[in-house]
Parts: structure tokens; C-alpha cells; sequence
């Protein structure tokens, strides 16, 4: 039985593998905002390593740029890592009922789109060693990667820096545009989303309120987020589940 | 700043932690509502694509180095679906319009 356990986590730690290489590379890149945040590589280790979330990190790294109160900082994260209790609530239905409350912790502590994903594809119930193993390949990666993305970014020349700042959205636009292709209502999203973002950075009124208002980046990511995130729903129901 | 951002990666983690232990521990129901469902189906683009533009576009002084950028790689997001090209055709168009 305890062979069978490691194998099972040993399997899970090599599906890590890829997943914890192109984790390296986000990281990396957000490594380089968290430099522009303010944040050594020790915070920024520590930062990835609990929270590993692209979405949620540069939310947070928003937020601590601009010196926001800790409950804004807190809202943010909240808006930006909420499609987490979807995964959760699909993870939930994928583990054997009577694992304990301990476990179901870690198991949620190692929630991520990737993570999740070779979770809901594990056959029958979910391992947790199988997870366990994928997050140890996976996370202390990430967390590497926003490591050396700080001392990158404070051993770089300017130039490269600004370019590898770039990297970020680039992979942003890598996960939001591929499902446009399959769901046509996802283009719609997108294309709203992006017009009406930039309609704030350029209409007047908007600069004035951003010069009032204290955390008014973060307010504005949240409640554009929030606002087309319902108009979307009501106009546009979504009716699969999210598990595979 | 140091304290600040200790507390700021504490609330970071906690938040994120709280998000995700939540479904599988203390509220164990699926999420009837159809609303709340599309909700979270949509928010991640929607976030994603706020925090994308405008901030691309104030990567440098003049805003068309941010455009090529955003440009380019979005192109090469729709037909690759390749994470790291993406990633990569970003910061190269950003080089290369900072220089010319």
C-alpha cells in the first residue's frame, strides 16, 4: 500500500513536470511587476509560493504598488482568484467523500488551472498523493520564477526590462483569445472588455476621478471586472459545468 | 514598505488560501445559480483583459510601442495557442519599437 502511495506520488510529481515549466516562465514575468512593485525576491518568493495565481499576483502586485489599504488589497484578490470556487466546488465532487477535513485544505491550497486540470482528468476518485506530487513540481517552480523575474529585473538594463514587462500580458492574451475561438461569445467578452477599459484611460472624466480617488486602479480593474462579468451572465447565460 | 509588504503578501495568500479551501471544506454544495455559474465563467477573461489594456499601452512613453505589442501578440495568440510564443512576440515587439 505505501509503495503504491509513493508511485502514485512520484506519477504525480513527473505530470508536474511541464506544467511546472511553463509556470517558470509566467512566474518569471510577473517576477519582473513584483521588481516594479517595490518587492525583493525573498517577498516575491514567499508571495508566489502562497498565493500562485498569474490573475491574482498581478492583481495584488497592483495594489501593493499603489500603497492600497490591506481591504482593497483583499477585494481584489477576492474578484481576481474568484473563479477559484468554481474549480473547488468541481474538485470537491472528485475526492472521496470521507477525506478529512486536513486534507481537503492542502487539496485547496493546491488549487490551480493547471493543477486542477490534471486533477479532474486522474481517473476515477482523485488521489490526493497524485496532486500532492503535480503541486511539488509545480509551485516551488513558480515561486523560483518570481524569484530570479526580481533579481532579473534589478540586474537588467531598462530596455530589456520594459520588453520583458511586455511578457506579461502577452501570456494574459494567451489564455483569454484561444477559447474565443471555440465559445464566440467569449470574443464578445473580450472585445467589450478591452474597449471599455481603454474608454476609461482615455475619457476625461475618468483621469480626474483617478487623480481623487486613492486605489483607483484597483477600483477600476474590480468593478469593470465585476459590472461586464454580470452583464455578460444575464446576457449570455453559461450552462456547462466547468469539470471535463 | 518592508512591513506593509509583508502584511500585503499575508492578505494575498490568506484570501487566495480562503477562496480555494472553502468549496472543498466548510460550504460543500455546487453553486445552483445559474447567474453566480456564468458569473465566474466569464470574471477571468473579463479581469484579464482590464488588466491588459490599458496598462500594455503606458508600457513606454509612446503609446504605439504598447499597441504593436498588444497587436502582435494577440495575433499570435488566436492562431497559436501557444502561451510562451505569445509571451515572447510581446517582448520582442516591445524591443523592437523601443529602438526604432
Amino acid at each position: 500500500m505505501q509503495q503504491t502511495k509513493s508511485k502514485i506520488f512520484l506519477r504525480g510529481m513527473r505530470d508536474g513536470i511541464p506544467i511546472a515549466l511553463g509556470y517558470f516562465v509566467v512566474a518569471f514575468s510577473l517576477g519582473i511587476h513584483a521588481k516594479q512593485a517595490g518587492l525583493n525576491w525573498f517577498q516575491g518568493y514567499v508571495m508566489s509560493f502562497v498565493t500562485h495565481a498569474s490573475a491574482g499576483e498581478k492583481a495584488g502586485l497592483i495594489s501593493i504598488g499603489a500603497g492600497n489599504t490591506l481591504w482593497l488589497l483583499a477585494l481584489f484578490m477576492l474578484v481576481a482568484n474568484a473563479r477559484y470556487l468554481l474549480m473547488s466546488t468541481a474538485l470537491s465532487q472528485k475526492i472521496r467523500p470521507e477525506l478529512s477535513v486536513w486534507q481537503r485544505m492542502v487539496i485547496g491550497f493546491c488549487v490551480t488551472d493547471e493543477l486542477f486540470g490534471v486533477s479532474v482528468a486522474y481517473p476515477g476518485y482523485l488521489d490526493p498523493a497524485y496532486l500532492y506530487g503535480a503541486a511539488l513540481s509545480a509551485i516551488p517552480s513558480w515561486a523560483l520564477g518570481t524569484a530570479l523575474g526580481i533579481v532579473a529585473g534589478e540586474l537588467l538594463p531598462a530596455l530589456a526590462v520594459t520588453a520583458l514587462s511586455a511578457a506579461i500580458y502577452g501570456m494574459f492574451l494567451a489564455v483569454i483569445i484561444p477559447p474565443c475561438r471555440a465559445d464566440k461569445r467569449l470574443i464578445l467578452v473580450v472585445a467589450a472588455s478591452l474597449l471599455i477599459s481603454w474608454l476609461t484611460d482615455i475619457i476625461p472624466a475618468f483621469a480626474a476621478l483617478s487623480a481623487r480617488v486613492s486605489g483607483y486602479e484597483s477600483y477600476r480593474v474590480i468593478v469593470l471586472t465585476v459590472v461586464i462579468s454580470a452583464a455578460a451572465a444575464i446576457l449570455m447565460p453559461h450552462d456547462e459545468e466547468v469539470a471535463q | 514598505m518592508t512591513q506593509s509588504a509583508w502584511l500585503s503578501i499575508l492578505v494575498m495568500g490568506v484570501v487566495s488560501f480562503v477562496i480555494r479551501a472553502l468549496p472543498l471544506t466548510l460550504i460543500r454544495r455546487q453553486i445552483k445559480s445559474r447567474f453566480i455559474r456564468s458569473v465566474l465563467y466569464y470574471l477571468p477573461y473579463v479581469t484579464l483583459a482590464v488588466m491588459t489594456v490599458p496598462a500594455i499601452l503606458h508600457i513606454s512613453e509612446n503609446p504605439m510601442v504598447g499597441l504593436v505589442s498588444l497587436v502582435a501578440s494577440g495575433v499570435t495568440a488566436w492562431f497559436s495557442k501557444n502561451l510562451f510564443l505569445s509571451a515572447a512576440v510581446a517582448c520582442i515587439a516591445t524591443l523592437v519599437m523601443s529602438i526604432v
